[in-house]
C-alpha cells in the first residue's frame, strides 16, 4: 500500500487530501529510503553483467581481432602455434547439456508429480528431503563418482550393449572408452535433477486445490487431472525449473571436465571424448601465458555468457509464449 | 530458523576472521608474497616452515596458481617472487620491467604409468613413446614394443592414451622431451604447458590421469614421479641417450640434472630432458623461482636471498622425503653465483656466507 502511496505523491508535493497524522512524513521518508535501495540492488545485477562484459571483451580483444567470426566457426585449437578455433568447445556444451535435459526432465518432472500429487504423506518428507540433498553434493564429487564408477561402468556394460544393439547409428560407435560425451551428459543429468525436481514440485505445489477439483469433478482420471488441471496451470513455472536445470548444465565444469574426455573435436558419435567451454577454461587459464592465449580463453568466457544470455532469452519467450499460468503463485 | 542461525554463525566467523587478520601484522612481521608453479608447491610449503623457525621475522605467503600466473604476476610486480615449471621465454623476459633471474630450486621427473593385466615392468625407447603419443603405435603387441620387452607378454589391445587436460609444467616436460627425440613431434606439436594432443583422452590434474589410467585397461598416460611414487603406479624404464633404460628414482633424476650441469647456461633456464650420462633418467626438469636481479625493496630482498641461499643447501635435505630429487652439487655452487649478483640499489644484498 505504502509504495503506492509514495509513487503517487510524486515529485516532493505532499498530497493535500490526506489527512495530517503524526508519522506521515517518516513514513515517506521510510518509503522512499526502501525504494532507491531496492532499486539499487535491482539495478546491481545489471551493472554486474555489463562491467563483466566489458571487462572481457576487453580481455578478449587480441583473439578478437585476430580471429573475427572464424573464431566460432573453426575447430583447431593449438595454443603451441596459437590457432584458436572454439566450435568444439561450443558444440561440445550445447550437446552436453542437451543430452543431460533430455536424460533428466522426465526423470525430474517425474519424481516431481510423483511427490506433488501421488506419493503418500509418510513418504514425500524424507523423498523430497534425500532430492535436494543432492542438489548440495559439490561437483567434484559427482566428477570422481563419475571417474570410479560411472565411467567404468559405461565402458564394461552400457557401450558395448548400445554397440552391438543400435551401433548403426552414427550415435553409438567408436571404441568404448567409458569418459565422453555420453559419461558428461550422464553426470549432468544426475545433478540437475534435484533442481528440476525441487522446483517442479514446489510450482506444483502452488496449483490451487479448486483446480484439481474441478478437474475431477468434471469425470476426469488422476492422470487427465495432473496432465490438464495441474501441468497446464504450472507449465511457465515447470519451464522455468528446467531451465534452472539448464543453466547449471551449462556452466557446469569441475564433475564435467572430469568425464568427458577433454577432446577439443566434433563427434556425432556419444562414445567419443569431447570438450566444453567451462571444461577448456578451467583446464587451461592457469598455464596461458600469452596475451593471445589468454584471450582466446577469455572470448570463450565471453561466448559462453552469451549463450546463457541467449538461452535465458529464448526461454522467457518460451513462457511468454505458452500462456498466462502464474509463474510462481504465492498464498 | 536454520538461516538465521547460519547467518549468526557467518557473522561470528566473519568477526573472528577480522580480528584474527588485525592482529597478525601488529606483530611487525615482514611479510613475502609470491605465486606460480603448483608442482613444487609441497615442498615450497614445508620450505617456508622450516625457514620460519629459523628466521621469525619471515612470513612467506605462496599462491599455487600456476607458471602461467607466476610469471604473469613476477611480471606485473603484483608479487616477490614467482615460480615456475618452464622456463620463461626470451620474449617473457623482455616484457619483465627488470632482469628476471631463474633460481633452480629441486629437480622433478615425469613417468610413463600404464594399465595392462598384471603390471609387468616395462621399457620403452623414446622413438615408441613419441609413436604411441603420435597414434602411430596402436596395440600393445606392437612388435616394436615387444622388441624391447622380451619375455613380457603383451596383449592384443588398443593403448588408450591420456594426457593432461589442463595447462601444466608435467606436460612441458612431457612433450619436450618428445619433441627433443622426435623431430616430427617438434615441428607437429611443439613444446608447452598445453598443446594439441594427436590422439589421446585428457584428465585433470595427476590424479585425473592417473585415475583414468587405473580405470582404463590398455591405457598409457604421464605423471609426475612423486605422484607415481606416492600412489604405487607402474613406472616404465626409459631408454636415455647413453642407451641404457633407467627406471624413474630420484636418484636417477638427481643424476639427469648432474649430467646437465656440465653445459649450464649461465641463466639457468635449461631443459634437462634427454640429459647425457648412463645413469640419467631422461624425463626431468628443474623448477625454478622468479627473482629481480635488482630488489625494490632492500630488506624484503634480502630476506629472499637469504631464504633462497638456505632452500639450496639446508633446504635440500627435506626434498628426498617429499619426493621430489635434491639439486646436484655442482649447481648448488651456481646457484651460489648467481644469488651474490642479486642487488639494492647496486650493492649486493647477500650477506657474507
Amino acid at each position: 500500500m505504502a509504495v503506492v502511496f509514495g509513487r503517487s505523491a510524486g515529485a516532493g508535493a505532499a498530497t493535500p487530501a490526506a489527512p495530517p497524522f503524526v508519522g506521515t512524513r517518516r513514513r515517506r521518508f521510510g518509503d522512499r529510503g526502501f525504494r532507491e535501495i531496492t532499486r539499487a540492488a535491482g539495478l546491481a545485477p545489471l551493472v554486474l553483467v555489463a562491467g563483466m562484459a566489458a571487462v572481457m571483451a576487453h580481455a578478449a580483444w587480441p583473439s578478437l581481432r585476430r580471429f573475427g567470426w572464424a573464431f566460432i566457426t573453426t575447430s583447431n585449437w593449438d595454443p603451441v602455434a596459437e590457432q584458436f578455433g572454439a566450435l568444439p568447445f561450443i558444440f561440445g556444451t550445447l550437446v552436453s547439456s542437451l543430452l543431460a535435459l533430455l536424460l533428466a526432465v522426465p526423470l525430474g518432472l517425474g519424481a516431481a508429480i510423483y511427490l506433488a500429487e501421488l506419493a503418500p504423506r509418510a513418504v514425500r518428507p524424507p523423498v523430497t528431503f534425500l532430492i535436494e540433498m543432492l542438489a548440495a553434493i559439490p561437483s567434484v564429487v559427482y566428477g570422481l563418482w563419475g571417474i570410479f564408477v560411472l565411467a567404468p561402468w559405461l565402458r564394461t556394460w552400457v557401450q558395448p550393449a548400445l554397440g552391438h544393439t543400435l551401433g548403426f547409428l552414427p550415435l553409438f560407435q567408436g571404441p568404448p572408452y567409458g569418459v565422453g560425451m555420453l559419461a558428461a551428459g550422464l553426470i549432468l543429468a544426475i545433478m540437475i535433477v534435484p533442481f528440476i525436481t525441487a522446483v517442479s514440485r514446489e510450482v506444483l505445489l502452488a496449483v490451487p486445490r479448486m483446480q484439481r477439483e474441478a478437474a475431477l469433478a468434471l469425470g476426469a482420471t488422476g492422470w487427465e487431472t495432473t496432465r490438464i488441471a495441474v501441468l497446464r496451470y504450472g507449465r511457465s513455472g515447470l519451464i522455468g525449473a528446467i531451465l534452472l536445470g539448464l543453466g547449471r548444465a551449462l556452466g557446469e565444469t569441475m564433475a564435467v571436465t572430469m568425464l568427458i574426455g577433454n577432446r577439443p573435436e566434433v563427434s556425432f558419435s556419444l562414445f567419443a571424448p569431447g570438450y566444453t567451454m567451462a571444461s577448456v577454461i578451467a583446464n587451461e587459464f592457469t598455464e596461458a601465458t600469452s596475451d593471445l592465449y589468454l584471450g582466446a580463453l577469455i572470448e570463450i568466457g565471453l561466448l559462453l555468457l552469451v549463450l546463457t544470455l541467449a538461452v535465458n532469452g529464448l526461454a522467457r519467450l518460451l513462457v511468454w509464449s505458452v500462456g498466462r499460468g502464474p509463474t510462481v503463485v504465492r498464498e | 530458523m536454520m538461516t538465521s542461525r547460519r547467518v549468526v554463525v557467518g557473522l561470528l566467523t566473519a568477526v573472528v576472521v577480522a580480528w584474527s587478520c588485525g592482529v597478525g601484522p601488529a606483530t611487525a612481521q615482514l611479510l613475502i608474497n609470491g605465486a606460480g608453479a603448483t608442482f613444487p608447491y609441497p615442498i615450497y610449503s614445508k620450505w617456508f616452515d622450516e625457514y620460519a623457525k629459523i628466521s621469525r621475522s619471515v612470513n612467506f605467503n605462496y599462491q599455487s596458481i600456476g607458471s602461467g600466473g607466476g610469471i604473469r604476476q613476477i611480471t606485473a610486480r603484483t608479487v616477490d617472487f614467482g615460480a615456475t615449471d618452464g622456463p620463461m621465454t626470451d620474449e617473457q623476459l623482455k616484457a619483465a620491467p627488470g632482469e628476471l633471474f631463474h633460481v633452480p630450486t629441486v629437480v622433478g621427473a615425469v613417468v610413463a604409468t600404464y594399465n595392462l593385466p598384471g603390471n609387468p615392468k616395462l621399457r620403452f625407447t623414446p622413438e615408441i613413446l613419441a609413436d604411441i603419443f603420435f597414434g602411430k603405435i596402436t596395440k600393445w603387441n606392437d612388435p616394436r614394443i615387444k622388441d624391447v620387452n622380451a619375455g613380457v607378454s603383451l596383449p592384443d589391445q588398443p593403448i588408450v592414451v591420456i594426457h593432461r587436460s589442463d595447462g601444466s609444467g608435467t606436460t612441458y616436460i612431457w612433450v619436450d622431451y618428445l619433441a627433443k627425440v622426435n623431430p616430427e613431434w617438434e615441428q607437429k606439436v611443439g613444446r608447452g604447458t598445453s598443446v594439441k594432443w594427436p590422439v589421446g583422452l585428457g584428465g585433470k590434474g595427476n590424479e585425473g590421469v592417473a585415475g583414468q589410467v587405473k580405470n582404463t585397461p590398455g591405457a598409457l598416460g604421464y605423471v609426475e614421479l612423486a605422484y607415481a611414487i606416492k600412489n604405487n603406479l607402474p613406472a616404465a624404464s626409459i631408454r636415455n641417450q647413453a642407451g641404457k633404460f633407467v627406471e624413474p628414482t630420484i636418484r636417477s633424476t638427481t643424476a639427469a640434472a648432474a649430467a646437465a650441469s656440465a653445459e649450464m647456461p649461465p641463466d639457468f633456464r635449461v631443459s634437462l630432458t634427454n640429459a647425457p650420462g648412463p645413469d640419467a633418467y631422461p624425463i626431468a626438469s628443474f623448477t625454478w623461482l622468479l627473482v629481480y636481479r635488482e630488489q625494490p625493496d632492500e630488506v624484503k630482498g634480502k630476506a629472499i636471498v637469504n631464504f633462497l641461499w638456505w632452500a639450496a643447501h639446508d633446504g635440500q635435505k627435506y626434498a628426498a622425503d617429499l619426493l621430489y630429487a635434491p639439486l646436484p652439487a655442482p649447481v648448488v655452487k651456481q646457484i651460489e653465483a648467481k644469488l651474490r649478483q642479486v642487488v639494492y640499489q647496486g650493492r649486493p644484498l647477500l650477506a657474507a656466507q
